[in-house]
């Protein structure tokens, strides 16, 4: 499989990138973390905006920049596409004009995406005639979208897209990012703050902190890790894909499928056998070592296994375990809890999950 | 108006302005654009530089034009001939003295555009000339303008640098503030009146459609 390489360490006067990356070339990756953890920086080192010294990176095996070799492609001659915070549409040019800047600029046999794709995929016939300042913030983002998709790119680099938008236009946007990474097949190094964004699209994540890459890898296993809730805030918990399995419409419920358990979620509009993505918070899961004789108002229990007790700092009323549910789950108790229940790894439990967020509500 | 009345030295003047912004528009792109964008410890002498003329006596200017001119000066000694006293000396002169006004202008329309929609254009696979040449220039356009108006309108008035290194020779170097001068001299007031009254008009009615246009292109800013 295609691998995207990089090693980055570009010194600022108040901050320092250090980033050493091996990830799928394919697919959607987010880069996450705090503002000023350099996750801005790390795209525009990918893209060659800036060279560090002593960098290297490769795409799929085309190599882009390795300073060993005295080697550093500028960016104009990289297939690659970048869409900012803001469209930076060019103001003296109509839509059209703007949507094939890139496209003059692409040798013939280096073109694998054709405009009708592009309008079609981002819904942007109407717009073509127009001028950059008639046009909603959200139009002209997915002009530029489509603007550096025309250049044909191997990859696509996205600097908080959505960021400089509303949630009503957030949620307009993605299912068109979401699109565009399906039917085209471009990988996409996706940055964003946003916790909800990734989830909606990133299979592959990379943890930023303080200017140094400190994980990365599928986004399951790194939300159930236990030595990372801590960059993750209250937003820690696991992410499971699940599969639609039955709708109860009388109670206005869909049952979710995923390595034989199942969990209610309110009714949504899909067909049996569509995949949807849940998050659940950590702090949303309750553990109990038996199987209560008694029933009770919470409809999602789910049978596990302990794998990992988090360490249990003094300072904290809380401790996150971690679950093997088929796939990982996170639950967050009390240090209280903890001893009462006298949990060991391998110790079979029950979790019961109190909410459930699905990735499609969020924006 | 008068039957002999001369406009050889308006029709001169008008020559003279046209070719001096022309060139000056070229010239100074580059190092509007390099103040705009450099980091370099020189750019405030290169700044000081441009801005010279502002202040400087034009005779003074004129003064040190005159021996780099002359036969005797380096660029004389280059061309094998003297440049003083011609109309290619007088561009060169022009150029000097009216490039603060072209520069600026320009320096400050290229800051304003910032480095992202260059950026933008360099992930679209532009060169960086590429870029300069169809994203900086034309979002520009105004500054352009300004630089355009205010060269024209400034070499057009120039006064002392010409009669330094352009003296009077008609047809040659008697442009038309010179003429003013000579027939204020020579009393002939009413060809004074009329070339000043036209200089008043022209610049007045250009300066004015400048500032119309300016206030009316919003879309120029992004």
């Amino acid at each position: 499989m295609s691998r995207l390489l990089a090693r980055f360490d570009l010194a600022r006067p108040e901050f320092r990138l250090q980033a050493q990356l091996d990830l799928p070339a394919q697919g959607v990756t987010a880069v996450f973390g705090r503002s000023g953890s350099g996750k801005t920086t790390l795209l525009r080192c990918l893209a060659g905006l800036e060279r560090s010294p002593a960098g290297f990176m490769s795409m799929g095996g085309t190599v882009w920049q390795d300073e060993e070799q005295g080697a550093f492609i500028p960016v104009y001659r990289r297939a690659l596409g970048m869409v900012f915070q803001e469209p930076h549409l060019f103001s003296h040019l109509s839509v059209h004009a703007n949507l094939h800047y890139g496209l003059k600029r692409t040798p013939q046999h280096e073109r694998y995406i054709s405009t009708e794709q592009v309008i079609d995929i981002l819904g942007i016939s109407h717009l073509m005639d127009r001028r950059p300042h008639q046009l909603s913030l959200g139009e002209q983002q997915r002009i530029a979208i489509g603007r550096a998709l025309l250049a044909s790119p191997r990859l696509l680099l996205m600097d908080e897209p959505l960021a400089s938008l509303d949630r009503p236009r957030k949620q307009e946007i993605l299912p068109f990012i979401q699109r565009l990474c399906v039917e085209l097949k471009i990988p996409v190094v996706y940055v964003s703050h946003s916790i909800q964004e990734i989830l909606q699209l990133a299979d592959t994540l990379v943890l930023m902190n303080e200017g140094a890459s400190i994980a990365a890898g599928p986004i399951q296993e790194i939300f159930s890790r236990l030595d990372l809730p801590h960059y993750l805030g209250d937003m820690a918990g696991s992410v499971v894909d699940t599969r639609v399995a039955g709708h109860e419409p009388e109670y206005g419920l869909t049952r979710l499928e995923f390595h034989g358990s199942q969990l209610y979620v309110p009714l949504q509009p899909l067909n049996i056998g569509q995949p949807l993505r849940v998050h659940i918070l950590a702090r949303n899961v309750s553990l109990a070592a038996a199987p209560l004789s008694e029933p009770i108002s919470v409809l999602n229990v789910i049978e596990a296994r302990v794998t990992e007790i988090g360490s249990a700092l003094e300072d904290r009323h809380s401790v996150d375990i971690r679950l093997d549910a088929g796939c990982p789950l996170l639950a967050s108790i009390t240090r209280k809890s903890l001893a009462m229940l006298g949990l060991v790894p391998g110790q079979r439990v029950y979790a019961y999950i109190k909410a459930v967020s699905l990735s499609q509500e969020w924006g | 108006m008068l039957p002999e009345f001369d406009f050889g030295p308006l029709w001169l003047s008008l020559r003279l302005a046209a070719v001096t912004t022309l060139l000056l528009l070229v010239v100074a792109s580059p190092v509007a654009w390099w103040l705009a964008r450099t980091r370099s410890p020189m750019r405030a002498a290169v700044e000081a530089v441009v801005a010279m003329p502002l202040v400087l006596p034009p005779t003074v200017l004129g003064f040190y034009l005159l021996l780099l001119l002359g036969p005797q000066g380096p660029l004389g000694a280059l061309t094998g001939s003297t440049l003083t006293f011609t109309f290619s000396g007088l561009v060169i002169a022009s150029i000097l003295y009216s490039l603060p006004f072209v520069v600026q202008p320009l320096h400050n329309a290229f800051e304003a555009i910032g480095r992202k929609p260059l950026e933008t254009a360099w992930c679209l696979r532009a060169s960086p000339l590429d870029a300069f040449l169809t994203v900086a220039i034309p979002q520009a356009a105004r500054g352009y303008l300004t630089a355009a108006v205010l060269g024209f309108t400034h070499t057009l008035g120039e006064f002392g640098v010409v009669l330094m290194v352009g003296g009077n020779i008609p047809g040659q170097t008697r442009v038309i503030s010179i003429a003013i001068y000579d027939q204020v001299e020579t009393l002939d007031y009413t060809s004074a009146h009329l070339m000043s009254g036209l200089l008043l008009g022209f610049s007045f009615v250009v300066l004015l459609a400048v500032y119309i246009l300016n206030r009316r292109s919003p879309a120029h800013r992004s």
